[in-house]
């Protein structure tokens, strides 16, 4: 039986976005035919971080994990034959995010749409990038005015946008427990909506619709009992705060808007089809409770944890949703958890919890304080390892990884490669067609508008209306970062590793480390690893686990934080004479840097053992070990303590006379 | 063994590898320092034995250098709670000297775990003025507390950076006990704090009035805060005996964010060095810091029986004033041998002091 009184569902989105703005413009328009309701845009490193496709930094990283943007040009070519002023689009875009919000606006001008009518969301959220993901690019207290630059401009000039969605998705990649996704997620919010709150040019009225306007980006994992209560939790509370703190009255502003992407963290190499499974019960977490129901999702593809999905796996992903919204009764029923002991129980507790931790933040000074003093930061570190010395201690069961590993061969994965690789020749053509636009373009106009960028920078003034000036004159993303980077000065956020508790120990730990200390003894001294994050990808989770674990079986560890330079690598290898460099990478540029890293160490004459961990094909890895590469790591590697021991292994092999 | 005087050399037949290492770090080549500080590091014991060789020979270039009236660089020595900024202010200090052209070399110390016997030494990164700039060595030491002592690491690197940069900065994290162990090292001792560090009481509990020369209140650009700060450390200062030989700590407000104070501290540094020489406590320090490393690293490495073979810890210092002339290293090897032949007379075995564990 059909009921005919069903909800309307939420939207349904893909993160995607790949080599160039054509070739993405394509795979939206392939999406939206196949019922895709709205974009969700992934743009590449260099243009997250600022920086042009032929600015150094960004060797290797062009059109790898999303879409290049340089300039009006291509994001017009973005959205060819994409009415925006019907289209729903989601930017995960942080550091430069009032930039491409620019862009858009402008290209929206360039197709008659009035940017009253734009919709959608600007990610915009800096303090999980400190913590987490690793896209920013200016110090926080400047991030922190671009972010309520873009709030006071959208609030009237684009009333329909979200211009943030705080994000608590990241803090679970990057360890966060519930309790701890909530709170910081929650001080960020605060940290936000103060700032606005004191800005002298926006009406008196204003704080309400912003409120009104904020929304929330969540992460769903596993324990999809337990995210249901999260995400009733964080209603709830969010609803008491503004109306606490900000004295909203109007109920329908204190609403709990969020969109998700599942859980990443989770999802598996070994037997990657089971993450099929894993992805429906994650949203099921988010859906089944209306009245804490997430407004979008994006389903990542099953087989993320190999490398860049295909369209037929995020085709794939699309029709969960379809099936979920379409097929099923979901949508017909009442809150189904109302009324339920069990469920107010569990949220209830959750809700002191995090209370209690957000409560702590804000006697700290609140989001900013707590990022630079590192303490949101190694609590994170903190509860991540923990959770990998679960999955090693077999007090967390993962299915395929450390119980029934054993199972029939794939046909999915079997034989041919069952991901994207992008073509290399991207990045030239991206180059060649920066180089096109950057002669065809008035350089009066381009200079003339920069000056006005920067000169509304300096006198404190919204860097919104100049930047969409910017955008129209023909200003590149690297220029236009360059006006900050400029002003306010480079930042990197600590790491938070040197902070994090030691392991308690184990059998399988001491094992390993009386294999480090007599490795010591030959040495002449603790054996010294380098662990190195080349290129622009931000993603240090992995990288820290290494370096804390490396520490906590007696090595001595160098790790510098992200975004160096393979230089910089063989600089640091030589100048703190180390005896093995890891180098941890996500963005799927292995190739190139790690073989800069390689031919660095050739030239400067160092015979160190270098190992490579991250999401790295099969045949990648076989090319890296051609190239000297000693071991290759991939998420399917999750005994912490067997690497260290490899490490060690290798370390004692290159020390050994010939 | 006891009639050897230390004044002659008493130095094992000279080891070419490491003559030849000297001479290109005294010649300032920066490529030779990574190979010295690995074998300044190594505690296999011949590998030791020539570490002391090699700083021998380079703390005889520095007195060469020096009497041909070359300027001896300076060591700071910076300390200071974590999360107090020094890396960062450390960055701009060293831009700052960048700037005019003067090269530095940092050596920057991170405990290691009681656990573990690990460490991780991280952050350097801020230190961004060093990338891509030969002017600038940075090296990461772990204090292996459980090995016994952060000084006679620190003085071999500190040794090894002097020779070929013109600044060397030696960054310690901890507040009360790095300070005492960098202070006899260092000829500067900086202190950084940070606005809301604590009170006056606690800086005293901490035991960090002592010793620093000169005070910094980082992130001044927040404001009140670290004013109340920088006015919390005066009043202990006051309360403190802050008047040494003639120079008065002094607390100055800084902002490595900013850019204030910079200029102020960089002039109080090179004032604080001219007081030195000028005050002659400057000689005075390094000969209190010499004796200290000689004792400590001989009683690390033989304990206190091994002391007592050649006379005691008194008559051990004596002969240190004594042999004026004569390296730290120099001794320690020449010392160490002796030791090493009274055990050995006394066993009528073959002992040989094995590496510190």
């Amino acid at each position: 039986m059909r009921s005919s009184r069903r909800d309307r569902p939420w939207v349904f989105r893909t993160y995607s976005g790949h080599t160039s703005a054509a070739a993405s413009n394509a795979l939206y328009r392939t999406n939206l035919a196949r019922g895709q309701t709205g974009l969700s845009v992934a743009f590449d490193l260099p243009t997250q971080t600022g920086y042009d496709a032929d600015h150094p930094l960004a060797r290797g990283e062009v059109g790898k994990v999303g879409v290049p943007i340089g300039h009006i040009a291509d994001m017009q070519t973005l959205f060819d034959e994409i009415p925006l002023d019907r289209m729903n689009t989601s930017m995960t875009i942080n550091a430069t995010a009032a930039w491409l919000l620019s862009l858009y606006v402008a290209a929206a001008e360039r197709q008659g749409v009035d940017p009253r009518q734009l919709s959608g969301t600007t990610q915009n959220d800096i303090i999980k990038e400190y913590l987490s993901r690793g896209t920013y690019a200016f110090p926080p207290e400047p991030s922190m005015r671009l972010i309520s630059d873009m709030i006071a401009y959208t609030v009237d000039a684009i009333p329909k946008w979200n211009p943030i969605n705080i994000c608590s998705y990241h803090l679970q990649e990057a360890g966060a427990t519930p309790e701890q996704e909530i709170a910081f997620a929650m001080a960020n919010a605060i940290a936000v909506l103060d700032a606005v709150r004191a800005r002298d040019d926006l009406p008196a009225d204003a704080l309400p619709r912003v409120v009104g306007r904020i929304s929330f980006f969540l992460n769903a994992g596993i324990r999809f009992l337990e995210e249901t209560c999260k995400c009733r939790a964080m209603t709830e509370l969010w609803d008491e705060i503004t109306r606490e703190r900000y004295g909203v009255q109007d109920a329908s502003l204190r609403r709990f808007r969020y969109g998700v992407q599942v859980n990443s963290l989770g999802l598996t190499e070994a037997q990657p089809e089971n993450n099929v499974i894993r992805i429906v019960l994650e949203a099921l977490g988010v859906t089944l409770s209306k009245n804490a129901r997430c407004r979008a999702l994006q389903l990542p593809a099953w087989n993320e944890a190999l490398g860049l999905p295909r369209p037929w796996d995020q085709q794939w992903s699309l029709r969960i949703q379809q099936i979920l919204a379409y097929e099923t009764d979901l949508l017909e029923y009442a809150d189904i958890f109302d009324g339920s002991p069990v469920i107010e129980r569990k949220v209830q507790a959750m809700k002191t919890a995090a209370r209690e931790e957000l409560d702590r933040v804000l006697a700290m000074g609140g989001a900013v304080a707590a990022v630079e003093n590192a303490y949101m930061k190694r609590r994170l570190v903190e509860s991540h390892t923990a959770r990998l010395r679960a999955i090693e201690k077999h007090e967390l069961s993962v299915v395929g990884v450390n119980c029934y590993e054993e199972h029939e061969r794939s046909p999915l994965v079997d034989g041919a490669q069952a991901i994207l690789t992008v073509d290399e020749s991207a990045e030239r053509e991206q180059i060649e067609r920066l180089e096109a636009f950057r002669r065809q373009r008035n350089a009066a106009d381009v200079d003339a508008a920069l000056k006005a960028l920067r000169d509304a920078v300096g006198a404190g003034q919204n860097v919104m209306p100049p930047s969409i000036r910017a955008a129209h004159a023909g200003v590149t993303t690297g220029e236009w970062a360059d006006v900050f980077r400029s002003l306010f000065g480079d930042y990197r956020a600590p790491t938070g590793v040197s902070v994090s508790t030691v392991a308690d120990s184990d059998e399988a730990l001491e094992a390993v480390r009386s294999q480090v200390r007599a490795l010591g003894e030959q040495l002449g001294r603790p054996p010294k690893l380098l662990v190195g994050k080349p290129g622009l990808d931000g993603h240090s989770n992995g990288a820290e686990q290494i370096a804390v674990r490396a520490r906590d079986v007696g090595m001595e560890v160098v790790y510098d934080g992200i975004r160096l330079t393979p230089e910089e690598i063989v600089q640091s290898a030589r100048d703190e004479g180390v005896h093995v460099i890891g180098l941890s990478i996500l963005s799927g540029s292995h190739g190139v840097l790690v073989l800069d890293v390689l031919e660095g160490l050739r030239r400067a004459g160092l015979s160190v053992p270098v190992v490579v961990g991250g999401i790295i094909p099969d045949d990648d890895a076989e090319t890296l070990r051609k190239a000297g590469v000693q071991r290759v790591y991939t998420p399917k590697d999750w005994d912490l303590n067997r690497i260290m021991s490899e490490i060690a292994q290798l370390v004692a092999e290159a020390a050994a006379p010939a | 063994m006891r009639s050897s005087s230390p004044r002659r050399r008493p130095l094992p037949e000279p080891r070419a590898h490491e003559t030849a290492l000297a001479e290109r770090l005294l010649a300032r080549e920066r490529d030779a320092v990574p190979e010295a500080l690995n074998l300044i590091d190594d505690r296999r014991p011949d590998r030791r034995e020539a570490a002391l060789v090699l700083l021998d020979a380079l703390a005889s270039g520095a007195r060469v250098r020096a009497a041909a009236g070359g300027v001896s660089p300076t060591c700071v020595g910076v300390t200071g709670a974590p999360g107090s900024g020094k890396s960062t202010l450390l960055d701009a200090l060293v831009r700052k000297l960048r700037r005019g052209g003067e090269t530095v070399g940092i050596v920057a110390v991170d405990p290691s775990s009681r656990r573990s016997g690990g460490a991780l030494l991280g952050d350097r990164a801020r230190v961004r003025s060093g990338a891509h700039d030969a002017g600038v060595f940075l090296r990461s030491m772990a204090a292996r507390e459980r090995l016994g002592g952060l000084a006679d690491a620190t003085w071999a690197s500190v040794t090894v950076l002097a020779a070929v940069f013109d600044h060397v900065f030696v960054e310690t994290v901890g507040v009360g006990q790095s300070e005492a162990e960098i202070a006899d090292l260092a000829d500067t001792l900086l202190f950084v704090a940070q606005p809301g560090a604590g009170d006056v009481l606690q800086f005293m509990k901490a035991g960090v009035l002592e010793h620093p020369d000169v005070f910094a209140v980082n992130k001044a650009d927040q404001g009140p805060a670290a004013e109340r700060t920088a006015s919390e450390l005066e009043t202990g200062l006051a309360l403190a005996s802050r008047d040494r030989c003639g120079w008065t700590a002094p607390v100055l407000l800084v902002s490595a964010q900013d850019g204030r104070g910079i200029d102020a501290l960089m002039a109080t540094l090179r004032a604080h060095r001219e007081h030195l020489v000028a005050s002659g406590e400057g000689a005075q320090r390094r000969a209190r810091g010499r004796q200290a490393l000689v004792s400590d690293a001989l009683e690390r490495r033989y304990g206190s029986y091994g002391i007592e073979r050649i006379g005691g810890r008194e008559a051990l210092l004596a002969r240190v004033r004594q042999a004026e002339h004569v390296s730290g290293f120099a001794l320690v090897l020449a010392l160490g041998l002796e030791i090493e032949a009274a055990l050995r007379r006394e066993t009528g075995g073959s002992h040989r002091g094995g590496a510190p564990t």
